[in-house]
């Protein structure tokens, strides 16, 4: 298969690579660049575990492929914390409780980046609707939904 | 010697691991990749049971980047079987396959993609076989047999689908007086655990062996099993265990860890499996049941007998289901005083996912019928179901299962506190209705935990312990043991945990076992630090106002050291007990829950639901509670949504996330409450018991009692999809 060139911009940095024009943008991610903690569970854009930001809207990585983010600024959640230091969402994850397994979370955490660009102060009602394509087994969305509203009250 | 005087306990730390989980720093198995690692892929056949006529591999193992291509002729002659408790699953299909999925051949090569291409060229010619994927047809003579006779020698059930017929009970339920006998029929599905990290594993030669990495909760089962099949000694086998991303029960025993280990030792290069969503779905589910209950009660309700008949599935090789079944069913009584029980149940073989140990090992599928039963009768004899539950709760001291470890909490309480924060016998607007159950785990019998705590030169420690943290924060309850024993601050312990080779004995984290077992072994390490401490003190004549540190410095000076504590907890076998040992404790949970049920759709709406765990003491209340909570959305998933749905070929029809759905924020009940009940009476430390399976014990009757009151239809078959609600209500008003 001839391989294609992508230029994308992956938390701030430049990332130029020839890759193969099936390739998904999670696959890139987590294998060609080794980000990691973008993660693959369903690979039906169901599940919400590969959620990043790409030009600012949520996505599920592993429905689009690394040749559409061309030209795009990906933000995952190595990308998040500024400095290595956690953001107000990340730390309220914490703080409330919301991290179990944690499998699911950086994909929560994503989600909820994204819903509180759009929206700085949702209501709880809105919170369980911005998350809801963000499975969590471990059953803790009361808690996920708590850290989100207290991030909100904070600011980020 | 002076310590802190810590109050670590009943403190919500934060969970230990919680950063690197939401910065993505934490690794997961399939975060992980070795130097020259191969990628493995799985070759399966499209249907339940089939003759493998032909396994052609030539094309696929010529492709450029392929490695290795195996199937069950190119391994060790007989193919070494395995499983935690009947060595029957081969490591891979031997002349049939015997569910949809079981993996026929494997593949590695130098890329995902080319391990993926090769897959779709081994070319498997197969004859599809009638299957057995229901109980009737397991029972039916003239079906199939699942498993080999000759692997069951002197099993006088071998030339049937049946594994094991157990019977438990006492009294007599024949002479057993009763005003009103009630008698149904309950099945319980199957549903799989789909944690959302699909199984993964990597292995690589080491040190003359194998190390073997694996999100398991069992990493010293796993060892002992790999070093069998390999016939390696266990010091050769190392087992690392990543924290799981998720499991519940559905990565406590092997899967295709001796198959990677295999291909490891075969290629002398690190290889990798990751199973996807779907293939994950095909190797692990709960086992689905049907229970025949005939309950007789007196006419104020009391109980006077218990007769169960039930039929589990297990699937198509033993794992733990015997277990599963076994343990469930001898509490198949629930929490009550019964004088007389009859308990019969047979554990079935299928060509289905084998089942194995999922949250709450049992008990969701038995207390489906007892609770049931109880309600029934309490709407038949115009009893309250609050009310006739209190009257047969077994009493704190009662020995409820003759012989056996008597209830150890005062049960009433919760079911107290749970009637009032539903807000029992209030008023209820129209279309709603209102539920309440109880259910009860026998927690582990047997077992042993070790645990070295090491109190460093500088006064901080570190703990090695065999537990898997999977997400029920077992590093952070085991520091807080460690800073209360010890006297120093919480944040100077660090926990080892996940390496065969690091830390000591664990057998398993399962049965909610942790706290207890492996919190007194870590206590007991630090006991022994303290009397070592309290020595070196009167040794060198100090008093008693010398701290940690000053002491270890006046000890080792700059020659340094520190000082080792080993621990340990053990529960031994009983030869003659039905389960091999009295449960440590029980786990009793009860829900309750108020519903809204839209007669139009047969949508169930949950208000409000409640769960009171006795946890004996809550170390963490923030993680009692993040348990128990996240188990009770759990336990919504089987009550009204999950279920899988097989063909007449036995494959699964709802594989994978798009078709088979499980709770998402939507489904949240629109309140939600957990409340503890402490009165360390537990024989973990501080009086504790294990927590964190009972949340979803009780959930399906519960929510059906409360479906029952709103529509007045009732549902004896999960989960109570709304087509099945709506069909019932439908029923109802012809």
């Amino acid at each position: 298969m001839p391989s294609s060139k992508v230029l994308i911009t992956v938390n701030g940095a430049e990332r130029e690579l020839e890759v193969a024009p099936n390739l998904t943008l999670l696959d890139f991610l987590r294998d060609d660049l080794r980000l990691t903690g973008t993660k693959e569970c369903c690979d039906l854009g169901e599940c919400g575990a590969c959620t990043v930001l790409v030009d600012g809207r949520s996505v599920n990585s592993c429905l689009m492929l690394a040749v559409e983010a061309s030209a795009s600024e990906v933000i995952t959640i190595e990308g998040l914390a500024d400095d290595g230091r956690p953001t107000a969402l990340q730390d309220a994850f914490v703080a409330k409780g919301a991290v179990q397994c944690g499998f699911c979370i950086p994909g929560q955490v994503m989600a909820a980046q994204y819903l509180l660009q759009r929206n700085p102060h949702p209501t709880p009602a809105e919170i369980r609707e911005g998350l809801s394509g963000n499975l969590c087994r471990c059953g803790g969305y009361v808690q996920i939904c708590e850290a989100v509203l207290a991030a909100s009250e904070t600011g980020p | 010697m002076s310590k802190n005087a810590n109050d670590e306990i009943g403190t919500s730390q934060p969970r230990r691991g919680g950063l690197p989980r939401v910065t993505g720093r934490q690794q997961f198995v399939a975060d992980i990749s070795l130097e020259h690692m191969l990628h493995v892929k799985l070759v399966h056949v499209d249907c339940g049971h089939a003759r493998i006529v032909s396994i052609d591999t030539t094309r696929a193992a010529t492709m450029c980047g392929v490695t290795c291509v195996l199937t069950a002729a190119d391994l060790p002659q007989p193919v070494p079987r395995f499983g935690p408790a009947h060595d029957d699953r081969p490591i891979l299909a031997i002349g049939e396959t015997k569910y949809h999925g079981q993996a026929v051949a494997a593949v590695a090569a130098e890329s995902k993609e080319a391990a993926e291409a090769a897959a779709e060229l081994v070319r498997v010619e197969y004859e599809e076989l009638p299957g057995v994927f229901t109980v009737a047809s397991a029972l039916d003579p003239a079906s199939p047999l699942v498993q080999e006779p000759e692997l069951r020698p002197g099993d006088p059930l071998k030339h049937t689908n049946v594994l094991r017929e157990m019977k438990f009970g006492w009294g007599d339920v024949d002479e057993a007086k009763a005003d009103l006998v009630v008698e149904n029929v309950y099945s319980f599905p199957m549903v799989t655990h789909f944690a959302i990290e699909p199984h993964a594993f990597i292995a690589a030669p080491e040190d003359g062996g194998v190390a073997v990495w694996t999100a398991t909760q069992n990493p010293f089962q796993m060892q002992r099993i790999i070093a069998r099949v390999l016939g390696l000694p266990l010091a050769k086998v190392r087992v690392r265990a990543p924290d799981p991303g998720g499991a519940f029960g559905g990565k406590q025993h092997p899967k295709y860890e001796p198959l990677v280990a295999f291909l490891a030792l075969r290629t002398g290069r690190p290889v990798r499996l990751l199973l996807t969503l779907e293939e994950t779905f095909q190797e692990v589910r709960r086992t689905s049941c049907e229970i025949r209950a005939r309950t007789g009660f007196l006419a104020d309700g009391t109980i006077s007998f218990q007769d169960i008949q039930s039929d589990f599935l297990m699937g198509a090789y033993a794992d733990i289901a015997e277990r599963v079944i076994a343990k469930s069913n001898y509490l198949a009584c629930g929490p009550y005083r019964v004088p007389n029980a009859r308990i019969a149940v047979r554990a079935l073989f299928s060509h289905t996912t084998p089942s194995t140990a999922f949250r709450g090992f049992g008990t969701p599928q038995v207390s489906w019928a007892h609770e049931s039963q109880i309600d029934d009768a309490a709407r038949r004899l115009g009893i309250d179901r609050v009310e006739i539950r209190l009257r047969n709760l077994a009493r704190k001291g009662e020995a409820f299962v003759p012989g056996d470890t008597p209830a150890d909490g005062d049960w009433a309480e919760s079911v107290r506190k749970a009637a009032l924060a539903i807000g029992w016998g209030k008023p209820l607007a129209a279309g709603r209705g209102r539920g309440l159950a109880v259910a009860i785990k026998a927690s582990a019998t047997t077992g042993a935990s070790y645990s070295i705590v090491r109190l460093h030169w500088d006064g901080s420690a570190t703990v090695l312990a065999g537990t898997s943290d999977m997400g029920q924060g077992a590093r952070t309850v085991l520091a807080q043991v460690a800073a209360q024993e010890l006297g120093i601050p919480f944040d100077w312990i660090s926990v080892v945990m996940g390496d065969t080779a690091t830390v000591p004995f664990d057998l398993q984290t399962s049965a909610s076992r942790s706290t207890v077992f492996m919190g007194q072994a870590v206590a007991r390490a630090c006991h022994e630090i303290n009397a070592q401490l309290e020595q070196m003190a009167a040794e060198l004549g100090l008093d008693a106002t010398v701290s940690v540190a000053e002491l270890l410095h006046a000890r080792f000076s700059e020659v340094r050291g520190e000082v080792i504590g080993v621990g340990s907890y053990r529960s031994e076998q009983q030869a003659d007990h039905p389960l091999g040992g009295s449960p440590s404790f029980y786990e009793f949970s009860c829900t309750a829950s108020e519903v809204e049920a839209d007669e139009g759709t047969g949508e169930v709406l949950l208000v409000r639901h409640v769960t009171v765990a006795d946890v004996g003491k809550a170390l963490n209340p923030q993680h009692v509670e993040m348990q128990d909570e996240g188990a009770a959305v759990m336990g919504l998933g089987h009550t009204l949504m999950e279920h899988i749905l097989l063909d007449d070929s036995g494959r699964i029809r709802n594989l994978g996330a798009l078709d088979y759905r499980i709770p998402t924020t939507k489904d949240l009940p629109l309140e939600m409450h957990s409340i503890v009940v402490e009165n360390a009476d537990g024989p973990g430390p501080y009086g504790s018991k294990g927590a964190g399976e009972g949340g979803l014990m009780a959930t399906a009757p519960a929510v059906a009692s409360a479906v029952t009151e709103a529509t007045g239809v009732v549902i004896r078959d999960l989960p109570l999809t709304p087509e099945r609600v709506w069909r019932a209500i439908q029923e109802s008003v012809k």
